[in-house]
């Protein structure tokens, strides 16, 4: 019964407590560097586009959001040749950042893209498409692949060995 | 003349000043519930967000009024209206100054049992006429959870009675000149509240719309200006119950210095306010405890406080 | 039966099996590489290592590689057991030691046999920290890219191109870790089911190239059971398709019919459904009408709506107006006959050259009414005596070649056998068999790819070929006749050939269409009639020219000629063609004058072909990735084809286009065909021979627990987004009221009955060795029994011998017999639209032998004039070496080359005056 009463008068002192709403949007809130706002594709410290289109990402939305279309240049390297994420559908879960093998995909702290019709918010590549790295600096996914393309031959990569001579008889 | 003019003046202003009481307080329980819970609220529609009631008001009475196919055409139009007309019908005897009431009627306290006896026909028959299991249930609990809570209601004002010697609402404002029944009647004040409380289905004892399990109760196909009846009935429903504490228990309009319009209005307006603390600080009890606290606790309690406050006047002769 | 004990249960399991086979097909999930059912064991990659107990005592056990393990009685094993689970993960460990990080690069990601099995053991963590071993690549031709670093060297891909497609082109090279998979040098692989090679790899060393040009991912392609129309086998398919266009087509195992493998243009033919020859709307072009036929379609001819359409076309083809229809081989037993309900029973004619008219006929009366049974591709596989008589199996009918291969290793096999080896041992059976040849006579007009296989071979004109047919028939029964005035070497030949079918327990007759001759299917008929004397069942099997020539054959119809003959005489003045290129049937100069006679000429294609340039209205007809039907192979077994994805609005299954039309024309009748089982239903009480069509599949009613079967996996992506530039409300699934398919990812999530498994996955499994768990045993039929219906069955009573040997043949002077050569890829109508296989369609040329070269005073690759038909063609010449004198052979339906009836005889001559004048 007491507690009760106590239970009562604590939620009323609660009366001359502060407030924690931000009150946005005249006040911005911090927002760390790894919040799940506004996706983006980013590229290589080299300038390429990091996106391999493997479509890993799409088949990790759970709301199917992501259509892609992979296609090659004419080196063997890699890339979407459409890339579409469907923001009006996207429920910023990350799922496809944490799928992507390259770092390509990455979640920004941007969320502010409200639109009154859906329309605009289907983003193609060349709205996705950023020019430079994002969250991780460093990484070149073709440098470790194993595959050759036209900045890299086969054995060129980072810890391979150079072509195996087919006609050599060396132990 | 003023024999007409003045009664159809205060029924008018009764009712106007209730209504937008009941709808004002849509936003205080809004702007109280975030106090307490260290937010802001509705803060954004006009000074300190009160046009937010307006703003609802717009949104509730454009919307599509929908009636389910499968309801009980009739009946369903029917129910949002009762819980209405009964609240109002209560104000009625209520003596809001010594000038201001409807009626002044010998038998105000038996009036407001009545009246809140039938509000209950309002959830039952909402219930029932929306054809879906979810609303049944609710009007079931709600049925059984007001009858219960009907009888001690009625006990526990029964020592108010015995006091003041009278049914009569203005006759036992006056008999608390010099001491306030919540002096007296403590036990039945608290009593009288906890059955307002569940009377009207307010929180901790909101059964029949406990949202978590029973989507919304009773309510759940009611829609629109429907939805919006059932609403402003309900906070109808807590202006009443804390009129009538602060006129059968705190003496009404009784008090020194500000004219008594203001001594009635802010003893009201102190248990809106702990009406909404309830909500804020309390969560639901279970269907079965509930109904044991009324039978087995408040029902015994409100007998006893009848024995003892029987007995007192008996021996002060 | 054995009982063997695993993980201390006991099952049933075949005696003498290999353990890993016993696993699989019990269900569990036992890693594995090298072992493939089809190609059995060698033990290479020790990957489906299990723990063997002595006793239930024994708890220490020793580990053993249960594909190179009988299955014996009382047998225990453990499969969970930690030592062996850490043996195969620390195996699989090894294998990726080397193996690149470039899964998302790599076109087998998702359905990767490597990654399922990684996945399986556990091993999730690479410890390996070293440099990684690389290869340089080679081109392989349009069908294959090749990718050696991702090679865990299985040793499949080999054993499958040499041993079990007898390739020889490639090869594996190098040596210890450092062993390479390929040719001696870079160039297109030679064997027809090189293709085969992107399924047989484990992982991704080899993958299809035309599916890497519009690449896509196993849970995105859209699938549905479906059989390919390339040849008359009737191999099932699985299609895959992806933003409306098909991007490859898969194996869809069916025990009796292709099991596990397709031939490349199989594979790889079905780009002609994305071709820019695609007609995607119907046409009007009035001003084809009453003049003969109009200019080309990008003449006077506009786009219409369907409604307009079925109003113009009930104008011209009122009920009761003069008007033919001109069936196809090509197109579905459904649209044919609706067909033939539009115009009527005497009105339709079956649209194939008359030669094959004449030769599908004989053979479908030769396989319904003598005493042989024509043999499904399983049953071919274990023949142990073969006579091919006629016919480049490999060019015309290439699965059945490859099945052929199979049967010609079954006498072999006996001297294994006889050394106890079981025959699952791969390895150990080649052994002993080294290069021990099977019973397997080849008779055939040139050198085909099949002689490498076999004991005998004769070469001849399609005259000689039967003489020697009907030679073999009499030295096994004597009511056939003899043949008179056979050279000496060819009687010893036919006595030989005599001899092994006559010790053969399952003797087996290959002929076909081919050689254009009725005397061959005669005398090919008269040799399997003669063995199956007595108790011995003798199969006979016949390659035709197209995918439904069968079914159209046993519906009957009139030969293209009655229906010329129909417009010249005025009987007849309107036409409906569907889906075919009268312009491949006959001369042109005959189907000029045809069209010149039809006022109104209505054509059902799904190409732009010159036939279709002729039409006053042309409705898009649906491939068969679009449509639904059934077809009727050469065996004459009846398979359905399931609508792998909903075409673009103008496009429609031949049979709805018809069905509007009559009803468009006031037929009442046809109100109720509702959708394909309707009108299968009516095919089937119209024609007694196709009762049993409905059977074939499912009925469009039939649910799962209330479900449809989704043809979308249940992983599939970007439904939300696909659409999205176009418009973000996503649109509603196209319906499909002829199966019990769906557009969706929503359905029955389980094994779907045989004929509607419109993928292979399993959990665990994404890659195609998840087809082991949809049989009922590994390498066996599929749970509830093999897809298809057999139509018809060998009368099981003697028939009367075929009588009319033909004279032998004698060279002309002045003129040479000119027969047709086939070519895998090119011979074929619709796959040669594919970019892959167009690459390597050869260019038109004139097969000569050197003799006759030398005659002609010609070198190979000279040009020489070849007058035939009243055409006249300017064509390098080409060695035929095995090639008789006085024949000479045209590369058959090859673009430049369509429209010849072969054979013919024509006049070929040294000349270099004359231009070019293409037949079409």
């Amino acid at each position: 019964m007491l507690s009760l009463i106590k239970t009562a008068w604590d939620i009323f002192l609660h009366t001359f407590h502060k407030r924690v709403t931000v009150q946005y949007p005249e006040e911005k809130p911090y927002i760390a560097p790894r919040y799940r706002g506004r996706i983006i594709l980013s590229r290589d410290p080299d300038g390429g586009e990091r996106c391999v289109a493997c479509y890993l990402c799409a088949v990790a939305c759970p709301v199917a959001c992501i259509s892609l279309q992979a296609t090659e240049d004419e080196y063997g390297r890699r890339y979407p040749e459409f890339f579409r994420i469907n923001f009006s559908r996207c429920i910023f879960c990350g799922y496809c950042e944490e799928a992507c093998p390259t770092y390509a995909i990455q979640l920004t702290p941007d969320y502010e893209m409200c639109e009154y019709t859906r329309h605009p918010l289907v983003y193609e590549k060349d709205d996705l498409l950023i020019s430079g790295t994002g969250k991780y600096h460093d990484y070149n996914y073709y440098k470790v692949a194993g595959i050759a393309t036209g900045s890299r031959g086969k054995g060129e990569g980072i810890e391979e060995e150079p072509p195996v001579d087919v006609r050599s008889l060396m132990p | 003349m003023n024999s007409v003019v003045m009664p159809l003046a205060v029924i008018v202003g009764v009712l106007f000043v209730l209504t937008t009481v009941s709808a004002g307080l849509i936003w205080l329980e809004r702007r109280l519930l975030a106090l307490w819970q260290d937010r802001y609220g509705p803060n954004r529609v006009g000074p300190f967000g009160l046009l937010q009631v307006l703003a609802d008001m717009i949104k509730i009475f454009s919307k599509e009024d929908w009636i389910p196919p499968f309801a009980d055409k009739p009946v369903f139009v029917l129910a949002p209206t009762i819980i209405m007309v009964t609240a109002f019908m209560t104000f009625a005897v209520i003596p809001f100054t010594p000038g201001i009431e409807v009626a002044d009627l010998d038998i105000g306290v038996l009036f407001f049992l009545a009246m809140s006896a039938l509000g209950v026909y309002s959830v039952v028959l909402a219930g029932w006429a929306s054809d879906s299991k979810y609303s049944l249930l609710g009007a079931m609990r709600a049925a059984a959870q007001m009858l219960s809570y009907e009888v001690f209601m009625g006990l526990s004002l029964m020592g108010v009675v015995m006091l003041a010697g009278s049914f009569n609402m203005r006759d036992i404002v006056e008999a608390q000149r010099g001491l306030w029944f919540c002096i007296p009647q403590f036990p039945g004040m608290v009593l009288f509240f906890i059955a307002g409380v569940a009377e009207t289905n307010r929180l901790p004892f909101d059964l029949p719309e406990s949202e978590n399990e029973l989507v919304a109760g009773f309510h759940t196909e009611y829609s629109g200006i429907k939805f919006g009846m059932f609403f402003v009935g309900e906070y109808l429903g807590i202006t009443l119950i804390s009129v009538l504490i602060a006129t059968l228990f705190f003496g009404g309009w009784l008090g020194p210095v500000f004219p008594p319009a203001v001594w009635f209005f802010l003893k009201t307006f102190c248990f809106i306010c702990l009406f909404i603390l309830l909500r804020a600080s309390y969560p639901r009890p279970r269907y079965d405890q509930l109904m044991s606290l009324g039978w087995k606790v408040m029902l015994p309690l409100a007998l006893l406080n009848l024995v003892i406050t029987g007995g007192i006047i008996l021996i002060k002769g | 039966m054995a009982t063997i004990y695993i993980d201390n249960k006991p099952y049933d399991v075949k005696d003498g099996g290999n353990l890993l086979h016993a696993c699989l097909s019990l269900g569990f999930n036992l890693p594995y590489f090298c072992w493939h059912p089809a190609m059995h064991s060698v033990g290479a990659c020790r990957q489906c290592a299990v723990k063997q107990f002595r006793s239930g005592h024994d708890t220490k056990g020793r580990i053993v590689m249960s594909c190179m393990t009988a299955a014996t009685d009382g047998m225990r094993i453990s499969i969970d057991d930690p030592e062996a689970a850490a043996f195969r993960k620390s195996i699989i460990e090894w294998l990726m030691t080397n193996h690149p990080h470039d899964c998302p690069v790599c076109d087998e990601g998702g359905e990767c046999h490597l990654q399922d099995m990684t996945h399986m053991t556990g091993h999730v963590y690479r410890r390996f920290r070293f440099k990684k071993r690389t290869y340089l690549n080679q081109y392989l031709g349009p069908f294959l890219t090749h990718e050696m670093n991702r090679c865990i060297q299985c040793y499949r891909c080999v054993r499958f191109y040499r041993d079990y497609a007898g390739g020889r082109d490639f090869d594996v090279f190098a040596s210890h870790n450092h062993v390479y998979f390929g040719r001696h040098r870079d160039g297109v692989l030679e064997n027809e089911f090189s293709g085969n090679l992107a399924e047989v790899c484990p992982t991704g060393v080899f993958t299809d190239k035309t599916l890497k040009k519009h690449y896509t991912r196993k849970w995105d392609l859209q699938t549905a059971p479906s059989v390919c129309v390339h040849c008359s086998v009737g191999c099932n398919t699985i299609p895959g398709e992806r933003y409306g266009e098909l991007r490859r087509i898969r194996n869809r195992y069916n025990g009796e019919v292709n099991r596990y493998f397709l031939c490349d243009r199989g594979r790889y033919g079905y780009e002609f459904v994305n071709s820019a020859l695609r007609i995607r709307a119907p046409l009007i072009n009035p001003s084809a009408s009453h003049n003969g036929g109009g200019g080309p379609v990008s003449g006077g001819e506009r786009v219409a709506a369907k409604e307009e359409v079925l109003r113009y076309l009930s104008d011209i083809l009122y009920f009761g107006a003069r008007a033919i229809g001109i069936g196809s081989p090509r197109a579905s037993l459904e649209a044919n006959f609706a067909l033939r309900s539009l115009v009527g029973a005497e009105h339709f004619y079956m649209g194939v050259p008359d030669t094959d008219f004449r030769l599908v006929t004989l053979i479908a009366d030769v396989l319904r009414k003598g005493p042989a049974r024509s043999p499904s591709l399983s049953e071919v596989e274990a023949a142990d005596a073969v006579f091919v008589l006629g016919e480049d199996v490999t060019n015309t009918a290439p699965v059945l070649a490859l099945a052929l291969r199979q049967a010609a290793r079954q006498k072999p096999l006996e001297i294994a056998r006889k050394l106890r080896i079981p025959l699952w041992d791969d390895a150990a059976v080649r052994n002993a068999v080294q290069n021990v040849r099977g019973v397997f006579s080849v008779a055939a007009p040139y050198k085909t790819k099949l002689e490498e296989v076999a004991s005998r071979s004769y070469h001849g004109a399609p005259d000689d070929l039967a003489r020697l047919g009907f030679a073999v028939a009499h030295e096994l029964n004597n009511e056939n006749p003899a043949v008179e005035g056979l050279p000496d070497e060819v009687r010893s030949l036919a006595v030989s050939i005599a001899q092994d079918l006559k010790e053969a327990k399952r003797p087996l007759i290959i002929s076909g269409a081919g050689c254009g001759s009725e005397a061959v299917i005669q005398a090919a008929a008269n040799v399997a009639w003669a063995l199956c004397s007595g108790k011995r069942q003798a199969g006979l099997c016949f390659a035709i020219p197209a995918c439904n020539s069968m079914g159209l054959a046993l519906m009957g119809g009139g030969s293209l000629g009655a229906a010329f003959k129909a417009a010249r005489e005025g009987t007849a003045d309107r036409a409906v063609i569907l889906e075919n290129d009268l312009y491949r049937c006959a001369p042109e100069e005959e189907v000029n004058a045809f069209f010149g006679q039809i006022r109104h000429t209505v054509v059902l294609d799904s190409l732009a072909t010159p036939t279709v340039a002729k039409a006053e209205v042309v409705l898009p007809a649906a491939a068969f990735a679009e449509a639904d039907g059934a077809m009727v192979n050469n065996e004459g077994r009846a398979q359905r084809f399931y609508q792998v994805f909903a075409p673009d609005n103008g496009i429609r299954e031949s049979w709805r286009w018809l069905r509007d039309i009559m009803i468009a024309a006031g037929r009442a009748d046809v109100r109720e065909w509702q959708g394909l089982d309707n009108i299968s239903a009516a095919l089937a009480e119209t024609l007694p021979v196709f009762r049993q069509a409905p059977e074939i599949a499912p009925p469009a009613g039939f649910r799962i627990a209330g479900m449809k079967i989704p043809r979308l996996p249940h992983r599939y992506s970007g439904r939300t987004a696909m659409f999205a530039d176009i418009t973000v409300y996503e649109p509603k699934p196209p319906r499909d009221p002829d199966s019990p398919l769906s557009f969706s990812m929503e359905g029955y999530q389980g094994q779907p009955p045989p004929a509607l498994i419109p993928r292979f996955w399993a959990p665990g499994w994404n890659s195609v060795q998840s087809v082991n768990k949809f049989q009922s045993e590994v390498g066996g039929p599929l749970r509830g029994g093999d897809p298809g219906r057999r139509l018809i069955e060998s009368a099981g009573v003697k028939a009367p011998f075929f009588k009319d040997i033909p004279d032998a043949f004698a060279p002309r002077t002045q003129e040479w017999l000119i027969l047709p050569s086939y070519h895998i890829f090119g011979s074929e109508e619709l796959s040669v639209l594919s970019p892959g296989i167009a690459e390597l369609t050869p260019r038109p040329y004139v097969g000569l032998n050197a003799g006759d070269t030398g005659a002609l005073r010609v070198s190979e690759g000279e040009e020489i004039a070849v007058a035939m038909n009243g055409a006249e063609f300017l064509l390098p010449v080409r060695h035929f070496p095995e090639l008789p004198s006085g024949i000479a052979v045209l590369p058959s339906g090859i673009p430049g080359l369509q429209g010849l009836m072969l054979p013919a005889w024509g006049a070929l001559a040294k000349r270099k005056t004359i231009t070019v004048t293409g037949a079409t």
